[in-house]
C-alpha cells in the first residue's frame, strides 16, 4: 500500500508541475481534473471517504465543467482547422 | 369591522408597495441603484491622431534600452529575483512542513479533550453513526449554516455579474450559445440516458445516508448538481426549464435556508437554556434517527445542488 501511495503522490507532483508548465489552457484543465481524481483516491487511502466523494464531485466534475465553459466563452479553445489556417497564413 | 379604503389612498400606503414588491410587479429600486448604460466611445479625428503619436513616442522612449537605465537593470535582475523568490518560498514551506508534529502521534496538541469528547460521546449526544456528520451538523452546525449562506451569496454575485436582463441581449447572446455545438448528439444523449438516473439516485442516497455512512449534504448536493448539468448538456435548455427555473431556485434556496435556520435556532435555544429537546435521537443506525441531522442534510443538499446548476447556467447562457 505504501508503494501505491508513493506512486499516487508522485503523480500528484507531476500533475501539478505539468499543469503550470502546459501551454494550452485546455490541457491545463484536463491535467487539473486528473489531479483531482488522484487526490480523491488518496483521500480514500487516508480513510476519509466523505472528502473523497466531495473531491470527486466538485474538483473533478463541476469545477472542470465551469472552467471549460469559461474557456469557451472567452474563445480560448481554438479548433484545429483554425490553427492550421493561421499557420498556413504565416 | 374593517373600513374599506378607496383605491387611490390604498395605493399610497406602505403595505400596497410592499405587496407590489413581493409580487414582483414593481421594483421600488428600479432606476435608482443600477448603473447606467455607457455611451458608445467616440472622439474627434485630430484627438485620435494625437493619442496615437503620444503612444508611439512613449513606447519608443520606454523601450529604448540605451537611454532607459531602469529597464536595463530590471531586465537583468528580474529572472534572478524570480528564481530566488521561488526557492525561498519552497524552502520556507518545506521547513514549515518539517516542523509539523508527526502524523497520528498520541501526545500532540491536536489530540486534546475536544476530539476525545467527539469520539467518546459523539454517538450518544448526536445519534449519528458517522462522527464527521455529527460534528459538522450538530456540534458545529453554526459553521455549516454560514457555509450554506456563503454558497447562496456566491450565487447572488454570479447572478449580478453574468445575468442578461434585457430581452434583446438574451436573444443575441443566449441563442448563439448552442450554434457551435452538435445538437442532439446521439452518443451524449444515450450516455446521459443511462448515467443520469444512477447519478441522481446516488446523490439522494449520499444525502439521506449522511448520518449513517460517508457522505452528507454537500457531497450529495454536488453529485446531484453534476447530474443536472449532464442532463442539461445532453437535452438542452428547453427540457430542463420545464422543472428548473430561476423561480424554482429562489424558492428552493429560501425554503432550505429558512428551514435550516429555524431548526438550528430551536436547538440553540434549548441548548443555551438547558431545556430538554423534544426531538428524539432514535436508534443509531436507523434512517430516521439522530434528531435534526437528516433534515439539515437535506437542506444543505438542496442549496448545493441548486447552486452548482445555477453557476453552470449563468456561465453558459446568462439567464434561465
Amino acid at each position: 500500500m505504501t508503494i501505491f501511495m508513493c506512486i499516487l503522490l508522485g503523480f500528484l507532483v507531476i500533475c501539478a508541475i505539468a499543469a503550470s508548465l502546459s501551454k494550452s489552457l485546455l490541457n491545463t484543465i484536463l491535467i487539473f481534473m486528473s489531479y483531482s481524481l488522484v487526490m480523491s483516491v488518496i483521500w480514500i487511502l487516508l480513510e476519509s471517504p466523505d472528502l473523497a466523494i466531495t473531491e470527486a464531485a466538485v474538483g473533478a466534475g463541476v469545477t472542470t465543467v465551469l472552467f471549460l465553459v469559461t474557456l469557451k466563452k472567452i474563445h480560448a479553445i481554438i479548433k484545429k482547422e483554425d490553427s492550421q489556417e493561421e499557420n498556413g497564413n504565416e | 369591522m374593517s373600513k374599506k379604503v378607496p383605491q387611490e389612498q390604498y395605493e399610497k400606503t406602505f403595505s400596497y408597495k410592499f405587496k407590489q414588491w413581493l409580487d414582483g410587479t414593481k421594483d421600488p429600486f428600479l432606476d435608482t441603484v443600477e448603473m447606467k448604460r455607457q455611451k458608445p466611445f467616440c472622439e474627434e479625428a485630430g484627438k485620435a491622431e494625437r493619442r496615437k503619436q503620444d503612444r508611439e513616442r512613449i513606447v519608443r522612449r520606454v523601450y529604448d534600452l540605451e537611454k532607459n537605465a531602469e529597464l536595463r537593470i530590471f531586465q537583468r535582475i528580474y529572472r534572478v529575483l524570480a528564481v530566488a523568490f521561488c526557492v525561498f518560498l519552497v524552502v520556507m514551506l518545506l521547513l514549515a512542513v518539517s516542523w509539523l508534529p508527526t502524523f497520528g502521534e498520541a501526545d500532540k496538541p491536536v489530540n486534546n479533550e475536544v476530539s476525545a469528547r467527539y469520539i467518546e460521546n459523539g454517538l450518544q449526544e448526536t445519534g449519528a453513526v458517522n462522527i464527521v456528520t455529527g460534528m459538522i451538523l450538530d456540534y458545529r452546525a453554526f459553521d455549516t449554516l454560514g457555509e450554506s449562506h456563503v454558497l447562496f451569496i456566491a450565487t447572488c454575485t454570479v447572478l449580478i455579474l453574468l445575468r442578461l436582463d434585457r430581452k434583446e441581449d438574451q436573444e443575441t447572446y443566449g441563442a448563439n450559445d448552442r450554434l457551435h455545438e452538435p445538437k442532439n448528439d446521439v452518443i451524449l444523449q444515450t450516455a446521459a440516458k443511462i448515467l443520469v438516473p444512477p447519478i441522481f439516485i446516488f446523490g439522494i442516497y449520499v444525502i439521506l445516508a449522511g448520518h449513517l455512512g460517508p457522505g452528507g449534504g454537500f457531497s450529495g448536493g454536488a453529485v446531484i448538481g453534476a447530474g443536472l448539468i449532464l442532463y442539461l448538456n445532453a437535452f438542452g435548455f428547453a427540457k430542463t426549464e420545464r422543472f428548473f427555473t430561476a423561480r424554482t431556485y429562489r424558492r428552493m434556496s429560501f425554503c432550505a435556508l429558512a428551514c435550516y435556520s429555524l431548526a438550528k435556532s430551536y436547538s440553540f435555544y434549548t441548548g443555551a437554556n438547558h431545556i430538554e429537546s423534544i426531538i428524539p435521537l432514535g436508534t443509531p443506525g436507523a434512517i430516521l434517527s439522530s434528531g435534526l441531522i437528516l433534515i439539515l442534510n437535506i437542506c444543505v443538499g438542496v442549496v448545493v445542488a441548486g447552486t452548482m446548476y445555477t453557476f453552470y447556467v449563468m456561465f453558459r447562457k446568462g439567464g434561465y
